[in-house]
């Protein structure tokens, strides 16, 4: 990344200029505070005693036999305080909202777990709390909104455009450019202006710094292969980002891709979109002929995003990441058959990343070691996917 | 077609926006046409977005009613090279994205031939646009860039250097037909910006009425006024074209009164 926040020709400040003072103010602070020992030494004791990191890495052993012999382990980031990887970056957040003395907190969300998160890290701290949140989603994801109400933020149902994340996230920016001066807006991947993409991914790096520690311990090498889903890109992100430098690692992104890439339903935006600017970075992004932005369609209220973070399209156009995608359908299978064979219940988005594998197991050689980061637990889409599951008895 | 500067000339001037294709292009064309005839300086055309995050919901709404009516870049250079002979210099309003995928110097071009003054694009910073910014400097199409209350010293010299036609300056902090633009300090506020700026400085976002005029004109040479032109253009919506240019009309006038008439001791 370069100074003015881009990868490649990914990413950058796209953003009124009313916030271009926030942003400074921010990037500052952030190099500030994961130069300074007691700041991440704070972080570090949240993410142990609050979160319940290290967060395990498990061998799937019944689920490896289902899929070609592949030698495949869990990062368990389901096990985190709050069901998901989010309270990682927004623990991070939350501790520099503090430092810059910003008593009032935002977010966007889409399937809830994101504003989960931060409600409860701002009831922690005693933060005002205001998370915007589409009308749709919030329909969707009923039990998050409840929730997060009980943790005492505020939830406001979003109505403008479709009602889903792409709306929350600029009702979000409108608030930020109304109350920048007192307000911190944390924002929930690995999107936005720079310096959100870099300091989310710093953020969410302990989940592949953690992996690799693990499997180094209990296999003596470096996986042949990571597998995360794609929506923003965070967990994705945070896992792949600590082997970027090591060359046979391979690593795979998975975007939710609806019902087909071909439908043009779908929230693919690297492997099915095309390069724009929105939500303040030029990134892979879901577009019209017109430069619209077009709906994202997936059955992942987490994943139903038409962008991308930046340093994912970048690693798309260097080709470090093979990105490709799984339909609803497709995660449908691979959720229910890690609920049969590892007693697991994955959040849908991470039901993605095993998609893969259910699809291309075929094609991977038997006792290639994988890690494929379950990037969250899947309580919150028990009401979405009843009807899928047991269609005929209903 | 005046050129922007000529345009600030004769004075202090008011600048409407509009926004194109709310309700239909030809209505946008017809207020256009009377905006010219009742004289005001500039005039500030809208390019739908379906996700203007600077924007208000006035604005957005009627962003969505254009986008709906099938405006585009295109058809809004189709309009406007019908109205060859307005001479109130045309300044269009939009968001990169579209831009972008137009073609970045095919839209340089275009708005140039069918008589385009100047650019402004909310989410297009001075740095971050450079290339594109030069490009249209260099073209003769000006580009004018924002400051806001809180933009620092440093930054307005550097956007001193590169400004041309005029500099908007944000009334708050906050999105447009916000009405509690504009913040209470715009005295020093617009002295700190006309202390770095050699441009005329315009003025925008809340100001929805002649007293809010009074209140600021002495300080501003020109004026916008969005959201509250927007808002009659879709109550009137439903009366039809002529009612619509009419009230229209009407507030426009009000607005050039209250900006022309001489402060009362």
């Amino acid at each position: 990344m370069d100074l003015k926040g881009y990868f490649g020709r990914f990413g950058g400040r796209f953003v009124p200029e009313t916030l271009i003072p926030a942003l400074e103010e921010l990037e500052e602070a952030f190099y500030e505070a994961i130069n300074d020992e007691a700041f991440m030494a704070q972080y570090r004791y949240l993410l142990k005693d609050y979160s319940g990191r290290p967060t395990s890495l498990y061998f799937a052993d019944r689920l490896s036999k289902h899929l070609s012999d592949i030698k495949l382990y869990l990062k368990r980031e389901d096990l985190n305080h709050t069901g998901a990887h989010k309270i990682n970056n927004v623990l991070g957040q939350i501790l520099l909202a503090l430092r810059m003395n910003k008593k009032r907190i935002i977010a966007e969300t889409g399937a809830g777990q994101h504003g989960l998160a931060t409600a409860t890290a701002a009831a922690k701290f005693g933060l005002e709390c205001h998370i915007y949140m589409g009308l749709e989603d919030m329909h969707r994801q009923a039990l998050n909104v409840y929730k997060m109400r009980t943790l005492g933020a505020e939830v406001i149902p979003v109505t403008s455009g479709t009602m889903t994340l792409k709306d929350a996230t600029n009702e979000a920016i409108r608030d930020w450019v109304t109350n920048v001066s007192t307000t911190h807006y944390v924002i929930g991947s690995v999107v936005g202006p720079h310096p959100y993409p870099m300091m989310v991914r710093e953020f969410q790096r302990v989940i592949g710094d953690e992996t690799k520690e693990q499997i180094l311990q209990k296999e003596g090498r470096l996986p042949d292969l990571l597998v995360a889903c794609v929506g923003g890109g965070s967990n994705s992100m945070g896992m792949f980002y600590p082997f970027v430098n090591d060359k046979d690692v391979k690593m795979v992104g998975v975007e939710a891709a609806g019902y087909g890439i071909e439908t043009g339903q779908h929230a693919a935006a690297l492997t099915g979109g095309s390069v724009g600017v929105l939500h303040g970075s030029r990134s892979y992004i879901l577009q019209d002929e017109n430069g619209q932005i077009v709906p994202a369609v997936s059955i992942s209220a987490g994943l139903d995003y038409p962008g991308v973070g930046p340093e994912h399209s970048f690693y798309h156009e260097t080709g470090r990441v093979h990105y490709t995608h799984a339909t609803d359908d497709e995660a449908i299978e691979a959720f229910k058959l890690l609920c049969e064979t590892e007693g697991i219940i994955p959040a849908l988005e991470s039901a993605h990343a095993l998609a893969f594998l259910v699809r291309e197991h075929k094609n991977i050689e038997p006792g290639t070691l994988a890690v494929l980061c379950l990037s969250g637990r899947g309580d919150k889409d028990m009401e979405a996917i009843k009807g899928k599951l047991f269609e005929e008895e209903m | 077609m005046r050129t922007l500067s000529e345009a600030f000339d004769a004075g202090k001037i008011l600048i409407p926006y509009i926004a194109a294709g709310d309700p239909d292009l030809d209505t946008t064309a017809e207020i256009i046409g009377e905006l010219d005839k009742l004289g005001v300086g500039i005039i500030e055309v809208g390019m739908p977005f379906s996700d203007p995050l600077a924007d208000g919901p006035i604005i957005q709404a009627a962003s969505q009613r254009a986008l709906a009516g099938g405006t585009n870049i295109s058809r809004i250079f189709e309009m406007l090279e019908e109205l060859r002979d307005v001479k109130t210099p045309i300044v269009l309003m939009g968001y990169f994205n579209p831009i972008m995928k137009y073609g970045e110097k095919s839209f340089i071009e275009d708005a140039l031939s069918c008589g385009v003054s100047g650019v402004l694009i909310p989410d297009l910073p001075f740095d971050e646009g450079k290339e594109f910014y030069d490009i249209c400097s260099e073209k003769g199409l000006c580009p004018i860039y924002m400051v806001t209350p809180n933009t620092k010293e440093e930054r307005l010299s550097q956007i001193e250097r590169k400004a041309r036609g005029f500099l908007y300056c944000v009334s708050l902090l906050g999105i447009t037909g916000d009405k509690r633009g504009p913040i209470e300090g715009i005295k020093s506020y617009m002295e700190r910006v006309r202390s770095h700026v050699s441009v005329p400085l315009a003025l925008g976002f809340g100001i929805d009425s002649p007293d809010k005029i009074r209140a600021v004109k002495p300080y501003v040479d020109g004026i916008v006024i969005g959201s509250a032109i927007v808002n009659i253009i879709s109550e009137k919506a439903d009366m039809g074209r002529k009612a619509i240019v009419n009230e229209v009309s009407v507030f426009t006038s009000a607005l050039i009164d209250a900006l022309r008439t001489a402060l009362q001791p």
